[in-house]
């Protein structure tokens, strides 16, 4: 069992991590690196190698919320750094990668992994982590203990994700 | 992105060797030439025409309002001593060049000081005043017009002696991520410079050009006030305007800048 949720490069020295891990092992699945991950006062939720399976909530994401969330500048802003197939909106970033298709190319749950904590995938990505409260620093008052996203509004916008085929 | 930011390194020390960096042989083809130093380039290169064309005429820059008010500060005593500045310096013409070397360490006391901190330290010592307000309109306009006699002089910072703790204390913040939206000065300004967010391109996030009139902002404002519209962008905490922050993470983007030209006052959108 590895637990390895949230990892930091050297330019994101570990500080003072209130992360609660607790690590799970399956019988049979030795190989698969699980970590349990909870930040404060947000769901508890599992990695399971490069996916989240579970969903967070129980309700089914909402495409069309999902991509109001995406567009929206003080929620996911995500056209800031992606480029995404919505020609009704002017200027899409290109810091990040080509949203288009990503539904064909990932599942739910890789997709979920990316928004909740991508540098719990990939250490030296920009990506902010959607899901967090934990191991940052300097956060401003006014969104200290809250995600970007909330639990309910990254399964949104994963459904909306899953509609770019 | 450590490659990036040795090749960086390398460059800078390259341009410093060469004697006239900011004529480069490509000079005749380029007409921006001048905003260039290495790899390292003002934001002048990516701004739009009509701010170029406005901070290309003294006439036309608004930041010229400062600068008159503060060239009749210059000559108006104030403080206990009674003097002005021009009674010590002369005319202000004589501090051509000055503003290349800062930050640094401060001769007479041995302080870290930026242009601001140099000039709030003088009204202190030598005149008996009461130093201007962090962004108050009077030391905008002072350092504004202290930084305009060096305008068109290569940056210079010396990082070696007590300016190396400075220096690393700043290029340690700059690489060191921050805010709910956990990016470091680096993650834009070095790794994505030239790539775009919405509709806007990432500069090399250069200091040459400050205090700078900014269209957004419809005044004159300094590098510390940026950086801290920086630190609100990525949700995280503003810091102290002229504190330790950011007069270190000054330290690191003006050596950065070394060979740009003192751009006082630009104009940027």
């Amino acid at each position: 069992m590895t637990v390895t949720p949230h990892t930091f490069g050297l330019r994101r020295p570990m500080i003072a991590c209130a992360t609660a891990l607790v690590g799970l092992t399956l019988a049979g699945t030795a190989s698969a690196e699980m970590a349990r991950v909870q930040d404060p006062g947000l769901q508890p939720y599992t990695i399971n190698g490069a996916e989240i399976s579970e969903p967070l909530t129980a309700e089914p994401g909402d495409a069309k919320r999902g991509k109001a969330l995406f567009i929206n500048r003080k929620m996911g802003n995500c056209l800031t750094c992606h480029t995404a197939p919505i020609p009704e909106e002017d200027f899409h970033g290109n810091v990040g990668p080509d949203l288009a298709g990503v539904g064909s190319r990932m599942t739910a749950a890789e997709l979920r992994l990316r928004l909740v904590d991508a540098k719990a995938l990939l250490p030296e990505s920009l990506m902010p982590s959607f899901y967090r409260t934990a191991g940052l620093r300097q956060v401003k008052k006014d969104f200290v203990g809250k995600p970007i996203l909330k639990a309910q509004e990254i399964e949104d916008v994963i459904a909306y994700l899953q509609t770019l085929k | 992105m450590g490659a990036k930011r040795f090749g960086g390194l390398a460059a800078t020390i390259l341009a410093m060797t060469l004697a006239v960096p900011a004529f480069a042989s490509d000079a005749k083809d380029d007409p921006l030439a001048a905003y260039r130093s290495g790899e390292m380039y003002s934001g002048y290169v990516t701004g739009d025409p009509s701010s170029r064309e406005i901070q290309d005429d003294d006439m036309m820059n608004p930041s010229f309002l400062w600068v008159d008010k503060a060239a009749e500060l210059w000559t108006t005593a104030d403080g206990t001593a009674g003097k002005s500045c021009a009674d010590c310096h002369g005319d202000v013409e004589s501090l051509k060049g000055a503003a290349t070397k800062y930050p640094t360490t401060d001769a007479a006391t041995g302080k870290f000081m930026n242009v601001e901190l140099k000039i709030n330290d003088c009204r202190e010592r030598q005149m008996g005043a009461a130093p201007f307000k962090f962004e108050s309109d009077e030391l905008l306009g002072m350092t504004t017009l202290v930084k305009l006699q060096s305008r068109g002089m290569p940056m210079n910072i010396d990082i070696t002696g007590p300016n190396e703790k400075w220096f690393k204390k700043g290029e340690e913040f700059y690489f060191t991520s921050r805010g709910q939206l956990d990016l470091a000065c680096a993650d834009c300004h070095i790794t994505n410079e030239g790539m775009y967010m919405r509709a806007e391109k990432l500069s090399q996030g250069q200091p040459n050009g400050f205090p700078t009139y900014r269209m957004k902002w419809q005044k004159l404002g300094s590098l510390h006030r940026r950086m801290r519209g920086c630190n609100d962008n990525i949700r995280a905490e503003k810091l102290k305007g002229l504190g330790e922050d950011y007069l270190a993470v000054e330290t690191y983007i003006s050596w950065r800048a070394s060979g740009l030209p003192v751009e006082t006052p630009s104009v940027r959108k």
